[in-house]
């Protein structure tokens, strides 16, 4: 399979005001992120996990290392619009991200801004607005929705410069259960048409619907692998200050008073279907 | 110490074309000591209730009884009500603004008029509750602190005012596993310390089963539930029709009931829940 982003020896510094030394968020990291795929990446606050999404689509630029989306080097100022529309952002907030008074206003702002024709704008809007299920919003203001609708429009505008790849910072921490559960639906269908998919989040039963899950600390990448591999590490995962999904602390729990459940016992699905099947 | 709320209704924008009922004839009580969880999606009038309780809003009609007060009477000072209200807003070290930690947290103790001495003591002791060190931390921006920390000197600085109800709004959105749990050890912390009434409104069916006495629940505007964690934690088809869930595990041992095992569905966390599987286990296992 085809990588959409490839990192090699990724390291990144703050500056510091004078006379402080710098702060090396993100110390020697390696990646490949292949095309079409949906990974989890999961770290305390002040891990570097949010510094890399940035590092990803250009916001900052590489101390030491490179990185290339789509083989452009983020780095050169050439291509930084090339990377930011073959790699979006949707970040935590909805409120930050809006800025029309009407809907579908919000959603035509990018691609507008990088002169798309006004037709094409009209295609892109509708379909973007009805890929996230918000069609019958268009004409609505962003304040009067909900924070879950905002956070989707805000996805929407996103979708509109036909990103291949969207990194998304904690969608759903602001957002409310159906909220965050209607989000992580469209996020899912829109890597199932093939959008590659980084997902950055603190709720551990999101991180173990993707194919990969990524956990930093303290600027490394120390476990990488598919959500049962990793998740078989929770001694590791509540060292680095993290917690593992609901059905893995019910299975260590479990195994420790000694029932015997498989290590791929993952999801909450995963746990329903080995209780059942002892009728 | 007790709260009262009485035919509590809020109509905002009245008379125009977005006129939208907040709050629709709320009625309840909360009693000296209690920990209420309250639930409900966005918009369901939680945090417009929020706000009538420390005054913030004044009341359309209705009546909100704080110790014996009426806080919707005519010639009530704000100041006497916030010093018995504190809110903890969400997000609210996006709040922090003062040079230092130790004068962010002292802003309110001094607006509450107290001398010098017993200012400075109020922020040791709130700060030393959120587990920040004082001489550590005391002097230093509250800029450059982390996150999580950040969110504990604000709640630092309502703890200092000594609320007699401490009120948070999303107190746990957004910090991760390790922050979540410092930020609900300090609550439990500041209850038995404090014995005030704490009311929690929350997304996390989570925290609010494990931390609440009783748990209400809002939905357009109206207060359509109210009892124990238990009792309302048992009614999940009710909940998911108004967009609420119950606790990850709690759903997780209603989906073992829907495939036809006779489980109990009670536990609200880990421990109960793994007290119940373990015992069907066994159970299982002895009858073969």
């Amino acid at each position: 399979m085809e990588n959409i982003i490839r990192i090699e020896n990724l390291i990144f510094d703050y500056p510091r005001e004078e006379g402080k030394d710098v702060l090396r968020a993100i110390k020697g990291i390696s990646l490949d992120i292949e095309k079409g795929s949906f990974t989890a990446v999961i770290g305390r606050n002040g891990s570097g996990k949010s510094t890399l999404a940035k590092l990803l689509n250009g916001l900052y630029v590489p101390t030491e290392g490179v990185i290339y989306v789509e083989n452009w080097d983020t780095a050169d100022d050439n291509h930084v619009w090339d990377v930011r529309q073959t790699a979006g952002m949707v970040f935590q907030n909805p409120d930050n991200q809006l800025v029309s008074s009407i809907v579908e206003d919000d959603v035509a702002f990018g691609p507008e801004n990088i002169g798309t024709a006004p037709d094409e704008i009209r295609t892109r809007v509708n379909k973007a607005l009805n890929d996230v299920r918000m069609g019958e919003y268009r004409l609505k203001a962003p304040h009067m929705l909900s924070g879950g609708q905002k956070q989707r429009v805000a996805i929407a505008g996103v979708l509109a410069m036909k990103p291949k790849c969207i990194i998304f910072d904690e969608p759903t921490a602001m957002l409310d259960p159906k909220g965050r559960h209607d989000v992580l639906r469209i996020i899912k269908n829109l890597n199932a048409e093939g959008i590659t998919t980084i997902l950055i989040t603190h709720f551990m039963d999101e991180a173990v619907q993707a194919d990969r899950v990524l956990i930093i600390n303290d600027g490394e990448i120390i476990l990488d692998g598919n959500p049962a591999e990793v998740f078989s590490h929770a001694d590791e995962i509540k060292d680095a200050g993290l917690d593992v999904p609901v059905a893995v602390e019910l299975a260590v729990r479990l195994r420790k008073r000694g029932i015997k459940i498989p290590d791929d016992v993952i999801t909450v699905e995963d746990m329903v279907d080995f209780i059942c099947q002892y009728k | 110490m007790s709260i009262q709320v009485r035919n509590l209704s809020h109509v905002y924008n009245k008379g125009l074309a977005a006129e939208q009922k907040a709050l629709d004839n709320i009625n309840f009580d909360i009693y000296d000591g209690e920990v209420v969880g309250i639930i409900g999606h966005t918009g369901s009038g939680k945090s417009t209730l929020l706000q009538h309780l420390n005054g913030l809003i004044k009341a359309d009609c209705g009546n909100i009884i704080i110790d014996g007060k009426d806080i919707t009477k005519q010639g009530i000072s704000m100041r006497d009500i916030r010093r018995r209200v504190g809110l903890v807003f969400q997000y609210p070290e996006y709040q922090l603004f003062e040079e230092t930690v130790a004068k962010d947290v002292a802003f309110g103790p001094k607006n509450l008029g107290l001398s010098e001495a017993e200012v400075e003591s109020r922020v040791r002791e709130a700060l030393e509750m959120v587990r920040i060190d004082y001489d550590e931390y005391g002097q230093r921006s509250p800029f450059e602190l982390s996150g999580g920390q950040k969110r504990r000197v604000a709640i630092a600085g309502v703890i200092a005012m000594k609320p007699q109800v401490l009120i948070l709004d999303e107190p746990t959105a957004g910090l991760d596993p390790g922050a979540h749990k410092d930020i609900l050890n300090l609550i439990k912390d500041v209850h038995e310390r404090q014995n005030n009434i704490i009311i929690l409104v929350s997304h996390n069916m989570e925290d609010v089963a494990n931390l609440s006495d009783k748990v209400m629940v809002m939905d357009r505007g109206k207060l359509i539930m109210v009892g124990t964690p238990q009792e309302i934690f048992s009614r999940r088809d009710r909940l998911e029709a108004i967009a609420l869930n119950v606790p990850p595990v709690t759903e997780m041992m209603y989906e073992v009931k829907e495939r036809g095992i006779e489980i109990d569905t009670s536990p609200l966390n880990i421990k109960s829940a793994e007290d119940v599987i373990y015992n069907y286990l066994k159970r299982i296992e002895m009858n073969r």
